[in-house]
C-alpha cells in the first residue's frame, strides 16, 4: 500500500456523507446526556443515606465501564430481554448509549458547580424567606450554573470524539462511511486521515473557543471575589 | 430466572480474554505516562521549536477519537514504516498510550506551572541549579498534583481498551462478541458479565484514585 | 579601612513603563545590620530581590565581594551574567521570605537538610547535626519530623531562617518576615532576629514595618521614598536629627 491522492479525493466526497449523521447524533446525545444529567443531579440530593450510596456506586459502575460495551448491550442485548427488550436502530441505540455514559460526567459537573456557590448564599436566601424555588432559581443557579459553562462546552468536544464508536453498530458517520470505501476500495489510510481530518478541523476551533470562554468566566466569577464580597455582605 | 447454567458456561470464556485486557493496560499506561511526561516537559523548554513541535502531537491526538487513531495506524504503520510491528497488541497499546500520553502531557504541565512562584525563589535563595530547582522542589509538588488525574486517566484506558476487540485482540469484549454472534439470546448475560469485568478490574483504580486525592492534597504549596 | 561587602552603583528598576527604583547607591559592608523602611511600594522589596538575584536591574551594577553580580567578563566584554556566575555569587547570600515558602513536602529538617546536601555538597551527617542544631535554636528542637502545614505561621517563618543559616551566608535578607504573621506570633519571630543581629557576624538587611525594632538593632536605617534613598545614617540620626517632613510624617504614623 503507497499512499494516493487520488484515492484520497474520490473518498472525499463520500466520507463527508456521513458529517450530518456524525454531527446529529453528537448534538442529540448531548441534549440527552444533558437532561439525564439533571437527573443524577436530583438522585443524588435525595436525603436518604442508602439511596444516595446506591446512586453513587450505579454512577460509578456506569462511569468505569466502556461505552463500547454498553452500546453493544443496548443494541444487542436489550432487544432479548424478555418483555421489556426493544429493538432501536443504531442511531437511537447511540443516543442511549453515549448519552447514558457522558450524563454521569455532565451530573458530576451539576454537582460541582452548586456545590461551588457559598454556603452563606443559602443562609442569607432562607435569611430573606425566599422560597425553595426563588432560592434555585434566583440565587443559586445563576451562581452555578456560568462557572460550570466552559466545563459542559468541553464534554460537547468530548462526545463529539465517542461518537465514532457508534459506527460499531452500524450508525453511519464519517468513520463508518471511511471504512465502507475503505471495505469497497480496499484503501483504508486515504479515508481514514480524511476522518481524522475533518475531526481536527471541527474540535481543534471549538477547544480553543472554550478556553477563552473559560478565561473569561474565570475573570466574571472570581471564586475570590465572591467570598470577598459575601463576607462584606455586598453580594445581595 | 438467570440461567446459571448459561451464567457458568459464558464466565470461563469471557476470561480468557482478562490476559490480553490486564496487559495491554499496562503496557499502554507505561507507554502513556512516559509519553505524558516528555511531552509535558517539552511544552515547557524553552526552545521554540520543541515547544511547537510537541504541542502538534498533543493538538493531533486530542484533536481527534481514539477509535480513529487505533484504525488509522492499524492500517498505516505497516504502510509507513514498511513493517508489522508482529501484532495488533502493539498497535492498540501505541494508540491508547499516544492518545492518553497526549492528554496526560496537559497535566504534568499544568501541575509544574502551578507550583507556587515562591518555591522557586526560595529554592534560588538556597542557591539550587535549575535542574536541582526541577527535581527537589517543584516536581515532586507537581507530581503530588498530577496523582488523581493520572488515575483518573488510568481508569479511561482501561475503557479504552475495550476498543482492540476491533482489531482483532482478542480481550474480554472479543469473547463476549463471539459468544453473542453464535447465540444472540444469551447476549443480555454475556455483556452483563463483560460489563461486571471490567468494573471489576476498574475497583482498585477507583480506591487508588481516592487514595491519590488525599495525598495530593497535601504537601503542595499550590498557587 | 574595611572594604563593602555589596555595593549599589546608580542602580535602577522598571516594570515596564513604571521606575520603581531610580538611582540607589548603597554600600552594605560586612557584618552590618541594617534596616530599609519606608512607604508601601517604595521599592524596599525590590531593592534586596535583585541582590538575591530575583529581579534583574534594568541598569545600574551591583557588586558583591567586588564582583559584578548582574554582568560577567566574556572575551573582553561585559555580557548578561549567566546562571553559573549568578550561582557561583548566589552562595553568599541568603533570604527569609514574608510567605515562607517553605517546601511542604519535606520535614523541617529535611528543609534545612537539602541545599547544604545537594547544593554544597556538604557531608549529610555533618549538615544534619547542624541542621538540629540551628533548629534548636530557633526553637523547635522537638519538631524536626513534622511538615510546614503542622506549624504556625511563626514556627513556619523560624524554620525559613534556620534552612537559610545552615547555608552560612555572608549577607540574609529578610523581607518583612513578620508582616504575613498574627500580632501575637510576631514577637517570638523578631526574638531570633535579634539573637541573630547579637551573635552572629553576617551582614543583615532587613524590610520591616516593626519601626521600633528596626531602630534598636540596626547599625544603619535606610529610609526608602519614590524610588529613592530619601535619608540614610544611624538610627539615632535618622528619627532625631532628620528634617525629612515625609520621614517625620511616616514615622509618626508606624511608632506607638
Ligand atoms: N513583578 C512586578 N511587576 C510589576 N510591578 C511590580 C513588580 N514587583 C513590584 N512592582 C511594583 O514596584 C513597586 C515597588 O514594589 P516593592 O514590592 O519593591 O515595594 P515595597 O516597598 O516592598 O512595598 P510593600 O511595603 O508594600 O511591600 C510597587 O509599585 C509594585 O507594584
Ligand atoms: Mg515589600
Amino acid at each position: 500500500m503507497k499512499w494516493n491522492w487520488e484515492i484520497f479525493f474520490d473518498a472525499f466526497p463520500f466520507v463527508l456523507q456521513g458529517l450530518g449523521i456524525t454531527v446529529g447524533l453528537t448534538v442529540t446525545c448531548y441534549l440527552f446526556a444533558l437532561l439525564l444529567g439533571f437527573f443524577w443531579t436530583f438522585l443524588r440530593r435525595v436525603p436518604s443515606r442508602p439511596f444516595h450510596w446506591f446512586v453513587t456506586w450505579a454512577m460509578e459502575f456506569i462511569r468505569s465501564t466502556p461505552p463500547l460495551v454498553q452500546l453493544f448491550f443496548i443494541y444487542y442485548a436489550w432487544p432479548m430481554i424478555p418483555g421489556v427488550g426493544v429493538t432501536l436502530s443504531p442511531f437511537a441505540s447511540a443516543v442511549l448509549g453515549l448519552g447514558i455514559h457522558f450524563s454521569t460526567y455532565i451530573g458530576e459537573i451539576y454537582r460541582s458547580g452548586i456545590e461551588s456557590v457559598d454556603k452563606g448564599q443559602w443562609e442569607a436566601a432562607t435569611a430573606l424567606n425566599f422560597s425553595t424555588y426563588q432560592k434555585w432559581r434566583k440565587i443559586i443557579l445563576p451562581q452555578a450554573v456560568p462557572p460550570v459553562i466552559p466545563m459542559l462546552g468541553n464534554y460537547f468536544i468530548i462526545m463529539f470524539k465517542e461518537v465514532p464508536l457508534a459506527s460499531t453498530v452500524g450508525a453511519a458517520g464519517i468513520l463508518y462511511m471511511a471504512n465502507t470505501y475503505g471495505a469497497r476500495n480496499w484503501a483504508y489510510l486515504e479515508p481514514l486521515t480524511i476522518v481524522g481530518i475533518i475531526f481536527l478541523l471541527l474540535s481543534y476551533p471549538s477547544a480553543i473557543f472554550i478556553k477563552k470562554l473559560e478565561r473569561k468566566m474565570n475573570t466574571r466569577f472570581d471564586k475570590n471575589t465572591i467570598l470577598e464580597n459575601s463576607q462584606k455582605g455586598a453580594v445581595l | 430466572m438467570i440461567k446459571i447454567n448459561a451464567l457458568i458456561e459464558v464466565f470461563p470464556q469471557l476470561a480468557r480474554g482478562l490476559g490480553i485486557t490486564v496487559s495491554v493496560l499496562i503496557a499502554a499506561a507505561i507507554f502513556s505516562y512516559i509519553m505524558a511526561f516528555a511531552a509535558g516537559l517539552c511544552r515547557l523548554s524553552k526552545n521554540v521549536f520543541i515547544r511547537k513541535a510537541t504541542s502538534v502531537y498533543v493538538e493531533i491526538f486530542r484533536g481527534t477519537s481514539l477509535i480513529v487513531q487505533l484504525f488509522w495506524l492499524y492500517y498505516a504503520i505497516p504502510m509507513l514504516f514498511g513493517i508489522q510491528l508482529g501484532s495488533n497488541w502493539w498497535t492498540g497499546v501505541i494508540a491508547i498510550g499516544l492518545n492518553y500520553g497526549a492528554y496526560m502531557s496537559e497535566v504534568v504541565r499544568g501541575s509544574i506551572l502551578s507550583v507556587a512562584k515562591g518555591q522557586t525563589e526560595a529554592a534560588i535563595a538556597l542557591n539550587m541549579s535549575p535542574f536541582q530547582r526541577m527535581r527537589l522542589v517543584i516536581f515532586p509538588q507537581a507530581l503530588r498534583m498530577m496523582l488523581p488525574e493520572f488515575s483518573n486517566y488510568t481508569i479511561q484506558m482501561l475503557k479504552a481498551t475495550s476498543l482492540v476487540s476491533l482489531i482483532g485482540m482478542t480481550d474480554i469484549l472479543y469473547y463476549g462478541d463471539i459468544i453473542r454472534s453464535a447465540n444472540l439470546s444469551q447476549a443480555p448475560i454475556v455483556y452483563v458479565l463483560v460489563l461486571i469485568f471490567y468494573f471489576l478490574l476498574a475497583l482498585p483504580l477507583i480506591f487508588l484514585q481516592r487514595k491519590a486525592e488525599e495525598i495530593s492534597k497535601k504537601g503542595v504549596a499550590s498557587q | 579601612m574595611l572594604k563593602p561587602i555589596v555595593e549599589y552603583k546608580d542602580v535602577h528598576k522598571s516594570f515596564g513603563e513604571v521606575e520603581v527604583l531610580k538611582g540607589i547607591n548603597l554600600d552594605i559592608y560586612p557584618g552590618e545590620k541594617i534596616a530599609v523602611i519606608g512607604p508601601s511600594g517604595s521599592g524596599k522589596t525590590t531593592i534586596i530581590r535583585m541582590l538575591m538575584t530575583l529581579e534583574e536591574p534594568t541598569s545600574g551594577d551591583i557588586y558583591v565581594d567586588g564582583k559584578n553580580l548582574w554582568k560577567m567578563e566574556k572575551n573582553g566584554e561585559m555580557v548578561r551574567a549567566n546562571e553559573k556566575h549568578l550561582r557561583e555569587i548566589r552562595s553568599d547570600i541568603g533570604m527569609v521570605f514574608q510567605h515562607f515558602n517553605l517546601f511542604p513536602h519535606m520535614t523541617i529538617l529535611e528543609n534545612c537538610m537539602t541545599a547544604p546536601i545537594h547544593v554544597k555538597k556538604e557531608d549529610k551527617e555533618e549538615v544534619r547535626e547542624r541542621s538540629i542544631h540551628m533548629l534548636e535554636r530557633v526553637g523547635l528542637g522537638d519538631k524536626l519530623n513534622n511538615y510546614p502545614s503542622q506549624l504556625s505561621g511563626g514556627q513556619k517563618q523560624r524554620v525559613a531562617m534556620a534552612r537559610a543559616l545552615v547555608m552560612r551566608p555572608k549577607i540574609m535578607l529578610f523581607d518583612e518576615v513578620t508582616s504575613a504573621l498574627d500580632p501575637e506570633l510576631v514577637g517570638e519571630v523578631l526574638e531570633v532576629i535579634r539573637d541573630l543581629a547579637k551573635h552572629e557576624d553576617m551582614a543583615m538587611v532587613l524590610v520591616t514595618h516593626e519601626m521600633d525594632f528596626a531602630l534598636d538593632i540596626a547599625d544603619k536605617v535606610l529610609f526608602l521614598d519614590k524610588g529613592i534613598i530619601a535619608e540614610q545614617g544611624t538610627a539615632r540620626e535618622v528619627i532625631e536629627q532628620s528634617d525629612n517632613a515625609r520621614l517625620q510624617e511616616f514615622l509618626r504614623r508606624f511608632r506607638k
